[in-house]
């Protein structure tokens, strides 16, 4: 018994050690008779950021959303494929899509506080998982997660206020600290600063690079300014397609696909 | 490709088209305009129809006499024993009735020519037994003169509300000129007169030589049974069916049909529905008829497809981003449900199934079917059962149930019946709009 749980244990070590955190193998995504994902691969690491560039329509979204199965809230969606996170399948049967998104969490595009107070707000993830075993834990919890969130000093005094009372990039930030909440290794992101301004947007970027310590980030953008500052890696799609994937100073300097430097430069998109 | 050439008209001068223009929408305005008198003029006409012919129901006219209680009439053996006072009848009490009448004309110092059988008359057929029950709840007043109120009959109380005048009487065989000169002297003397009659409200119906003494009030606990009903089937039914509807059932052709059936069966006819339940809860599962728990049940029948259309609509109000954001958190389809969408959507519920529920509380054409009109109830149930399977009436029920009566007395507390109905509609509708503005929350 005990050899077992060691070697299960190696294997998850060496599982972790693997570069890769999310290995994607030929993702094909429908929604009905359109193919809106076409044979996609791509690993995205650990302690990294993978900025998903390209214009509206390609996919990216779609594909993010693929990460932690929010497709399948929509019926006519069916994804094919192969994503494996550490080495295990997420769209094997066995999986629950609810144990599946308290290790992913996801930041949307706009900013969706729950109408109720900001404490609430980042409770909720936690309260429903159990992962407090009393109102002391609890309060450390969404202390650390408001924290983390940056967004703890503007806060700290009126947590039982309504998170919807927040202004926009303040709402936004409260919605990262409710994802990291649930201690997710992996942070979706669909277009976080869309709908922000300029301000709030450079705050929400510096937690984005922050929160590369604790997670693997993934971060759909429209900005190609805000994937060149905040991503290490980038993916290029183009019409579903994954054009090109690579580091990002290398994206940007020296595509390799015409169509990558035509949407760059602005020529396509 | 045409030119364009540039027209060279002045800014200042409105051209043809546009006046055109500009009249049509000042027209359309005018139609608006007319369409909102008209419907506003309606609404004063109606308001000030029902306000003036009901107002007088709430108002009755009583005699005050002073009635002896003789012991040797009502209780013989003179032990106070309740079974034995039962005995006597209201016909015990009519000749105390009628030598009160004739002590309080000699003591008034009234001349006139009528014997004591015909004063009495002035009262209502209903008064022996006010004066029986009274003596009943207390037996200790036996052998006193007390000072009583009694109702008049209804010819007296349409004398001195208009309805009945000297010039009407001659078709009239109930009441003759004598007795309105003994009624004007009566007035005269202070012992007659109008005032206001919570017995209507809380009273029971009456029969039809009675109309003096008919009241709403039994009619209002039927109508409360039923929607007791009601709301404990249709919210929950309507709720639990919209939320599974709404949020978990899959979009396919057996959903659309579902749905499209319930849009229907909100415009079916009520009337349909009052056989759907003659026929299943009355013929086929034997419920007791005139019950308003089968009242209740046709009537939630009646109420589902609204509910469950209100609730979908304000189901589909709440933005998909806060169901997303539970989701994204990890709370499961039926989490995000209970915590986050129905507590959004709940004001919009409430408000619907208040709107269900007035609509309900208005409806008459299925009681017809069930039995719950033409039945005279006389007696306030006793208790939750006795409630929900006594055979009763509801308010429209009851307001039909007069206006169909001969006695114009009755007419008069028809429309007393519709103001009360319409007080408890306006109140539903204003609490529902309270419910609304308390509880809306925007994002």
């Amino acid at each position: 018994m005990r050899d077992n749980i060691i070697s299960e244990k190696d294997v998850m070590q060496n599982q972790t050690a693997h570069p890769a955190k999310i290995a994607a193998r030929n993702v094909q995504v429908y929604y009905g008779d359109t193919h809106a994902i076409k044979d996609v691969n791509v690993d995205i690491e650990a302690n990294t950021v993978t900025a998903f560039i390209g214009p509206s329509g390609c996919g990216k979204s779609t594909f993010l959303r693929c990460i932690n199965r929010m497709n399948d809230t929509i019926d006519v969606c069916r994804v094919e494929g192969d994503i494996r996170i550490d080495g295990e399948d997420i769209y094997d049967r066995k999986v629950d899509p609810v144990q599946l998104r308290a290790k992913v969490g996801m930041v949307f595009q706009k900013p969706n506080p729950f109408p109720k107070s900001i404490y609430d707000n980042v409770a909720y993830g936690p309260r429903i998982h159990g992962l407090a075993r009393n109102k002391a834990e609890l309060d450390d919890i969404v202390e650390k997660a408001l924290r983390r969130g940056a967004i703890w000093n503007e806060v700290k005094d009126r947590l039982h206020a309504p998170g919807t009372g927040l202004s926009g990039g303040q709402q936004q930030r409260l919605c990262i600290a409710r994802a990291v909440a649930t201690e997710p290794e992996v942070l979706l992101m669909d277009e976080p600063c869309s709908a922000l301004d300029p301000i709030a947007t450079a705050q929400v970027e510096e937690l984005i690079d922050e929160l590369r310590q604790s997670y693997s980030v993934v971060i759909v953008t429209h900005s190609m300014q805000q994937a060149a500052r905040v991503s290490q890696k980038t993916a290029f799609f183009h019409l579903g397609n994954l054009v090109e994937f690579g580091e990002t100073d290398k994206i940007f300097t020296a595509p390799e696909d015409p169509r990558t430097e035509s949407y760059i430069t602005g020529r396509i998109g | 490709m045409t030119d364009i050439t540039p027209s060279g008209a002045s800014l200042l001068v409105q051209d043809a088209r546009t006046q055109k223009r500009n009249r049509a929408e000042a027209r359309f305005k005018m139609y608006g305009l007319a369409a909102i008198a008209v419907g506003l003029l309606m609404l004063v006409i109606l308001l000030t129809t029902i306000i003036s012919r009901g107002t007088g129901a709430f108002q009755q006219t009583y005699v005050t006499l002073e009635v002896p209680l003789l012991e040797a009439k009502l209780d013989k053996k003179g032990n106070r024993d309740l079974a034995d006072i039962k005995k006597v009848s209201t016909f015990g009490y009519a000749p105390l009735m009628k030598a009160a009448f004739e002590e309080k004309v000699a003591a008034a110092g009234i001349e006139t020519s009528l014997k004591s059988k015909q004063m009495a008359a002035l009262l209502s057929k209903d008064a022996a037994a006010t004066l029986r029950n009274y003596v009943l709840q207390d037996v200790d007043v036996i052998g006193q003169t007390i000072e009583f109120e009694f109702l008049t009959n209804s010819r007296v109380d349409g004398y001195l509300k208009g309805r009945v005048s000297r010039d009407s009487m001659a078709n009239d065989k109930s009441i003759n000129a004598a007795q309105l000169d003994l009624v004007d002297a009566l007035i005269a003397d202070g012992s007659l007169r109008k005032r206001f009659n919570l017995d209507f409200i809380t009273g029971a119906d009456a029969s039809d030589q009675r109309p003096e003494a008919a009241g709403m009030g039994v009619a209002m606990i039927g109508s409360f049974f039923m929607m007791l009903v009601v709301l404990a089937l249709a919210l929950p039914i309507g709720v639990a069916a919209s939320i599974y509807l709404e949020e978990f059932a899959p979009k396919n052709w057996i959903t659309d049909i579902i749905e499209v059936n319930i849009s229907n069966l909100a415009a079916v006819p009520s009337i349909v529905f009052g056989i759907l339940g003659l026929a299943v809860f009355i013929n086929y599962m034997h419920l007791p008829n005139s019950a308003p728990l089968v009242g209740g049940l046709v009537l939630t029948l009646m109420t589902l497809p609204t509910i469950i259309i209100s609730t979908r609509a304000s189901l589909k109000s709440v933005p998909p981003s806060i169901r997303d954001a539970a989701l994204g958190v990890g709370a499961s389809k039926m989490q995000s449900v209970f915590h986050h969408v129905l507590p959004l959507a709940a004001p919009g519920i409430l408000t619907g199934t208040i709107i269900g529920l007035a609509q309900a509380l208005g409806e008459t054409a299925p009681l017809l079917l069930i039995g719950m009109v033409g039945f005279i109830a006389s007696n306030p149930p006793d208790g939750i059962t006795s409630g929900l399977m006594d055979p009763n009436s509801a308010m429209p029920a009851q307001i039909y149930e007069w206006a169909k009566r001969a006695d114009p007395a009755f007419y008069e507390r028809a429309w007393g019946g519709i103001i009360i109905l319409l007080v408890f509609l306006i109140t539903m509708n204003a609490i529902a709009v309270l419910l609304r503005r308390r509880f809306e929350r925007r994002w």
